[in-house]
Parts: structure tokens; sequence; C-alpha cells
């Protein structure tokens, strides 16, 4: 019974921070038809700032909840910064390539951010544990939940609810949801697609680097941080469906209570397992657990 | 009296030369000339992939196949010869290709990606996690035999040298051959309008099984002979990032020519051992830098810069 | 009539979800019989073809080719049984030659199903597709990549795909859509002279009303996913039901 709720709580907990990482690739996919490989690196970008960030505001004895809104600036200042970088600089002039070699682009930006992520940050490790313990814990039953986690677990939600209120209740959502539909009848519709493919990368950009700096305090940031995100997003966006937002959140969850399931009952199946959940979706349902098949008029 | 073909005049001076020039090279120009060339033969497979369209982001799944049967087969029952060590590669990789082919035959575009991503992922996780294969560290290789007889280092590796030489040139020639019969020609045909395959009586996934199964006999040879050349596998060999890097390759080189993957693998080869050399802090951004140029500005990659220099010349 | 029937086509319906593309049609062709379908735009008829070779599966119904049920076959099955197409937008190998993709589509009909591994352009055969290139007077375009080559190009290099195997019953939807009035009928000369060396038997959708005049010997129109009538032209041709629905009036 107590390893069934250590399972589960470390499953959501797990789930939640995918969910915030995967979240904005499958936004971006969805509008963009754009796998972003460089997703991995935005998160890598993300923790290293925060880390530094948090380092420099602790160093200066300043308050410490402040470290908290600390994360969140950081997130936003390399979501935008590279996101604009990112989506002016290249993926504009890659507009109607064939989907694989939009993945390969996104690859090579990924290549170039590692090193420099190398060049700024250097090779050591960017420890940053501070924001982690401020909040306390929690007793529930045989359980001891660190407060974070639990932050962790609200912002992933909200996360969710936010994009799920902003597709479903706004205007703007739902201009995007006619993109992600039929992108030559917005375009037709006067939709202004390339600020929509702007302002959607600009928010996955965002949610990459938050599941960055939100993670930093949790991790000791360190070299090839990104390298491990990017196939585990890959994991959780194609068991929900690529770019279905429902999807990744339902994605997470399989994966996440997956992956703690084997981590307390059979450890060395912990890589195994997450991978195995992957292709066998992709076997039974291709289009993922929330997907749709798109279909070829002749 | 028809002329005779170019690309097999190139490959059979190619192995000439390199035969040659085996007994003059540095021992680093060796080994680069083996990893590079065992590398081309896993990109050669790619290219057939993606003269279809279709790209594979788990071909490191059938490198590290080849390359772990060997070092089973040699470490557990002792056999190491070095001629039957890569068929054992070629024949472990053939065999799993034959069995996933049958599911990747009905995946295309990103989604043919994805599965064959997950299934090199899947053996990665296996292969880190295996206490007895040495998890993530791996375990060194024993060095081949030739008809039961140790070889002294030296000879040991001008006969691996000279053996991935008469793979890559015989593989290339295979291909080569391959792509001009009615099957091979299929390739560009389905990257075009599969439709219109389905509607000239064929069915389009037999192709991408043919493809497949080529590739991963390709990548499983080519693994085993690395491993053997190295003297050491990990689960790294896995790993997307090698998959990443063998597409890189096979993007680099281009889909003219089957000497495209060979000498995009060789100009790989030499940026690697230089930059490492000289700037290892940027040699990931020099292949990123790389790779973007040659999506942007020359899709058909170093060979079809090669031949538009050659008609301007 | 004349003959025992190629074709026979009973009940045949589709649903998507809530629409009825095809409700109980029922039809049946002659050997060598010239059939054109006509109907307005959304009346069922590529959907008929697309039912008859296998790209969609009907909701009820049964279609027989020569007595043997083709309903739950592939496209492949049935061209390879000797039922084949072309299509309203050509359906051609964009990047390679025009003659690469005669060269693709003789070969696969040569080399069955197994087969396929014997070089592509083998001399007798790139002495074949030349020939046939003449005969379709595209010869012009032999080298050029089949996506910048004209439009009239393009839909005659489709129907000289779709011929390649010795097809008993072809199927041509809009041969001659997206090609300039005046060159209209040179199209349908070059395609007609071209099949009637095959004696194959030929169905044609058309909404050029002169085209079916001039070439169709029997007319089936197609009206919200039912015929509407079917019969000799001049009858069809000539039906207050068609003129209403299909031709409209100014042809009265």
């Amino acid at each position: 019974m107590a390893t069934l709720a250590f399972i589960v709580a470390d499953g959501i907990i797990y789930a939640s921070w995918l969910l915030i990482v995967a979240v904005g690739m499958t936004l971006v996919y969805g509008v963009m038809r754009v796998l972003n490989v460089a997703h991995g690196s935005l998160y890598a970008l993300g923790a290293y700032t925060a880390a530094t960030m948090v380092g420099a505001w602790f160093q200066r004895g300043y308050a410490p909840l402040g470290s908290l809104a600390l994360l969140l600036a950081a997130a936003l200042v390399v979501g935008l910064v590279m996101g604009l970088i990112l989506e002016l600089g290249l993926l504009r002039f890659l507009h109607g390539r064939d989907e694989v070699v939009v993945v390969l682009a996104t690859y090579a930006t990924f290549l170039i951010l590692e090193d420099v992520i190398q060049l700024i940050w250097g090779v050591e490790a960017r420890p940053a544990p501070q924001p982690y313990s401020l909040l306390g814990t929690t007793s529930v039953g045989p359980l001891l939940l660190n407060n974070y986690d639990l932050a962790l677990i609200a912002l992933a939600l909200l996360i969710g609810g936010l994009s799920w209120w902003g597709l479903t209740r706004t205007i703007s959502g739902k201009l995007l949801l006619a993109v992600i539909f039929d992108r030559e009848m917005a375009e037709a519709c006067g939709i202004n697609v390339r600020r929509v493919f702007l302002v959607t990368f600009l928010i996955g950009s965002v949610l990459g680097a938050l599941g960055g700096a939100s993670t930093a305090p949790m991790i000791s940031v360190s070299r090839g941080l990104g390298v491990d995100v990017i196939v585990l997003a890959f994991a959780v966006v194609v068991v929900g469906g690529l770019g279905s937002i429902p999807g990744a959140l339902l994605g997470a969850t399989v994966i996440g209570l997956s992956r703690a399931a084997a981590v307390h009952l059979l450890p060395q199946a912990e890589v195994f397992a997450i991978y195995l959940i992957m292709t066998l979706v992709l076997i039974v349902r291709p289009y993922g657990l929330l997907g749709h098949e798109r279909l070829r008029k002749v | 009296m028809r002329a005779p073909d170019r690309t097999v005049v190139a490959l059979v001076m190619a192995f000439v030369v390199l035969v040659a020039a085996g007994f003059f090279l540095p021992s680093w120009a060796v080994s680069l000339l083996v990893v590079s060339l065992a590398r081309g033969i896993v990109a050669l497979g790619l290219m057939v992939q993606f003269r279809s369209g279709l790209v594979s982001f788990g071909q490191a799944l059938f490198f590290a196949v080849g390359g772990y049967a060997v070092g089973l087969i040699a470490l557990k029952l002792r056999v190491t010869d070095v001629i039957l060590l890569p068929l054992v590669g070629v024949a472990a990789a053939t065999l799993l290709g034959v069995a996933l082919g049958f599911l990747m035959r009905r995946y295309r575009e990103i989604f043919f990606a994805m599965l064959s991503l997950g299934f090199s992922m899947l053996f990665y996780g296996l292969l880190v996690k295996t206490e007895t294969l040495g998890s993530t560290d791996g375990f060194n290789v024993p060095t081949p035999t030739v008809f039961g007889l140790r070889l002294s280092v030296l000879a040991t590796r001008t006969l691996l040298y000279d053996l991935t030489v008469a793979s890559a040139v015989g593989v290339a020639l295979g291909v080569h051959w391959y792509l001009g019969t009615i099957l091979g020609r299929l390739d560009t045909a389905l990257r075009d309008n599969e439709v219109r395959v389905e509607y000239l009586g064929y069915a389009p996934a037999r192709v991408i099984h043919v493809q497949y199964v080529l590739g991963a006999a390709l990548a499983g040879g080519a693994g085993a002979l690395t491993a053997l050349a190295v003297g050491h596998i990990d689960p790294s060999m896995a790993y997307w990032t090698t998959s990443g890097e063998l597409v890189f390759v096979t993007i680099l080189s281009g889909t003219g020519s089957v000497i495209a993957p060979f000498l995009g693998s060789l100009v790989f080869g030499l940026i690697q051992t230089f930059a490492l050399q000289y700037a290892p802090s940027i040699w990931q951004m020099i292949l990123g830098v790389a790779l973007l140029a040659i999506i942007l500005y020359f899709p058909g990659g170093l060979w079809s810069a090669l031949e538009r220099s050659r008609v301007r010349a | 009539m004349t003959g025992p029937p190629v074709l026979e086509v009973r009940r045949l319906t589709k649903l998507f979800d809530q629409v009825v593309a095809a409700r109980d049609i029922d039809v049946s062709i002659a050997t060598e019989e010239i059939v054109s379908i006509i109907g307005a735009n959304g009346a069922g008829k590529t959907t008929f073809v697309n039912l008859v070779t296998g790209y969609a599966h009907p909701s009820a119904g049964s279609i027989r080719f020569r007595g043997q049920e083709l309903v739950g076959l592939r496209p492949r099955d049935i061209t390879r049984l000797g039922v084949c197409r072309s299509f309203q937008v050509p359906q051609v190998f964009s990047t390679m030659s025009v003659l690469d993709n005669l060269l693709i589509a003789y070969g696969l009909a040569d080399s069955g199903r197994r087969a396929g591994l014997h070089p592509l352009a083998s001399r007798d055969r790139v002495a074949a597709c030349e020939g046939l290139l003449r005969v379709y007077r595209i010869e012009a375009y032999r080298d050029r990549p089949a996506a910048v080559v004209p439009q009239g190009v393009r839909k005659l290099l489709d129907i000289a795909m779709a011929t390649a195997r010795e097809a008993t019953l072809l199927f041509l939807d809009e041969p001659t859509s997206g090609i300039a009035t005046e060159e209209k009928f040179a199209v349908m000369d070059i395609v007609m002279a071209a099949l009637a060396q095959r004696k194959a038997t030929v169905v044609f959708i058309e909404h050029d009303i002169d085209i079916v005049e001039r070439y169709g010997t029997r007319v089936v129109a197609f009206h919200e996913g039912r015929i509407l009538a079917d019969g000799p032209a001049a009858g069809v041709l000539g039906d207050s039901r068609v003129r209403e629905h299909v031709t409209g009036r100014r042809r009265a």
C-alpha cells in the first residue's frame, strides 16, 4: 500500500514535469508542424539561466522567496529571446519543407545550442538547490512531500488549464485551432498565419524554458541536460498524439506513472518502460491516444 | 559494347587506391578510414530510405545490435574469427530488421522517424540496465583472429582495414546495382507519389520493407566492423545521438550516388578529428552550422554541390 | 448491350458519416463499351471510380469484375486483375522524368508480383516506352521532370501510365480537365486512338458535353449519389431530369 502511494506521488510529480516540458512541444507541432528537437536546448538554457540567477540572488542575500519569481522570469526571458531568434532567424525560412527536414534543422539548432551553453557556462555543474527547500514539507499518510513538488504539480495543472481555456474559450485560441485543423483554409480566411506561428513558437519556447527553470532547483544543472529531455518529451507527445494538448496531459500521466512504477517495482526497467509504452502506442494507435489520422484525397 | 559505368569504375579504382594506401598511412589515418567507411556503410542504407523520403531516427539500433552481437559471440562463445564475426552482426541485424520491418512498413514521415527512434531507445534502455553486459560502461571486445590464429596488433589492424575497405566497396557496388532495378527505382517514385505506385499494382509497403531490411543489414555489418576496430562497445552506440549523427552524415552526403555517403562520412570524420583536436568546444556547433547550411542552401548535399561545380568547370 | 458484362455493380452504397456519396448504384458494363459518366460536382462520379478501384470501401453492395468480387480488394490487387485508372489530378512521379515515369509503369506491369530485381532501363523497355511517348505525342518532353511539363502532357502521361498494364477495364477520371478547350478534342483523339488498339472497355468521367457526345456511345448520369439516367448518349442527354440537374437547361 505504501509502495502504491509512493508510486502515485512520484508518478504525478514526474508527470507534472513532463507535461510542462511536452505541452510546448506538442503545441508547436500542432500549429506549425515543427517537431522541435531544440526544445531540449530551450529547456537546458532555462535551467542554466535560472540556476545562475538564483545563485546570484542568494549570494547577495535578497529575500529567499523572491527566487521563485526569479525562476519564472528566467523562463520568460530565455523563452522570448530564443523563441524570437529561432522563429524569425530559421523556422520562417523552412516554411513548407518536409516535416522530417524541419526536424533535422531543429536538430542542427540543438547541436549549435549545446556548444553555446557549454561556452557560456563551462563544464562544471551549477547547483541551485535553495528554492527547493523554501516551501517546507507536507506529510500525507506515509508520504513526506516537498511543497516545491506540490507547487510543480499546481504549475502543471495551471498550464494545462490555461492552454485548455486559451484554446477553447478565447478568440485567439480558436484562431489557433483553425490553423491546426486546416492551415490552407485558415490562410484563405485571412488569418495571419505568420503571426500565429510566431506567437505559438514564443509560447512553446517559454514553456520549454519554464520546464528547465522549474527543474533547476531539483537537480544539479550540468552538461547534456537537454539531450535526455528531448526523447522523453518525444515519448510523451507521441503517446498522447502529436499536436494534441489533452494528449500531452494524458501522455505525461501515463509515462509519469509507468516510470514511477518501474522505479519502485523493477528499477532495471526504468528507461525501458518509457519507450516500451511509446512504441506500443505507436504500433496500436499510430496517431497517439488522442490524435487523429490525416487522409489524402485523389 | 556499352560504355563502362562511371560509378563502378570509380569504386574499383577507390578499392585499389585504398588498399595500396593502407600500407603507407599512419595509424590514426587508418583508424579514421575504418570508422568513416563503416559509418558510410550505415549512411548508405539510410540514403536508400531517404530517397523514399523516409528518415530513420533510430538506425543506431541496428548499428548497436551488430556491435553487441559480435561482442557477445566473441565473449561468450569464444568465436573471434574476423570474417565470421561481421557476418554474425549482419545476420542479427537482418533478422531484427525483417521482424520490425513488418511494423515499420506501415509508417511514413514523422511517424516512421518516431517509431524507429522508439525501437532504438528500447534497446538502449535494455542495454544500460543489463549488468551482465556492463550496463552504461559496456565491455571490451576480444581481438579478432584469422583461421584461429592471433596476429600482431599491426597485422590485425591492416586486416580489419582491408576488410572494411572491401565491405564498403562491395556494398556500394551492390546498392548501385539495386538502385538501377525496378524495385530500386521505386524509391523516388514512392516519395513522389505512393498512390500511383499502388495503382500500378505494387505494394508500397513492400518497397519500404526491403529498404528497411537493407538498411538494417548494412548498419549491423558496420556496427560489427566498428566494434572490432574500436575494441569496445557501450550503450551509447544505440542512443539517439548516434542515430542523429548517422542521419547527419546522410543529409550531408546527399542521395545522388552510392559514393556520396562514404565521401560525406569521411568529411565528417576529418572535421571531427581536427575539430576535437583544435577546437573541441565548438565541434558540435560546426556540425550544426554545416547541417543548417546544407538544408538551406544545398538540399542535395555535398554530392550535388560537387556535381554542380563540375558542370560549371 | 453487347457481349457479357465486364463489370457488374449491384446496390453499391457509400456513406461518409451522414453524407450519402453513393446510394443503390446498379450498373453493368459490357466488353469494349465506351461509357461516359456525367454529373455535377459532388454527384458521386469520382467516388464511384474510387469504390470500384478499391481506394474507398463501400458501405454496402457488390462490384463484380468478370464475375469476381472486387469489394474488399486493395487498389493494387484490382489493378493486377486488369482494372486500371487515370486521375482527375494527374498522379505522376513529379521529380522523375517523363520517360522514367513510363518505365516504372511498364517495369511494374512486366515484373508481376515478386520480381522487380531486374534492371529498369533495359533496352527493350526503353524502346517500348519511347514508342508509347510517340503514340501519345509527348516525346518532346522525354527527359523533363513530370512536375514542369504542361498540364496536358501530364494528363496524357497519367493516362499512358494507367494503360501500361493490359487493362481490360479502364477508368479515366476527367481526362480533359485542366486542358484548354481548343485542345480537348486533340487530346481525346490521341487517347482514344491509343486505346482502340488495346480493345479495352473504357469508362470516362467528363464535364464537356461535346466530348461526351462525340466519344461516348453510352452515357450514365449521376445525381446526388444515384444514377439518374443510363443509356445511349442521345437519349440520356435529352432526358429532362438530366437537363435539369446535370447539363443545365441552356443546352435544351
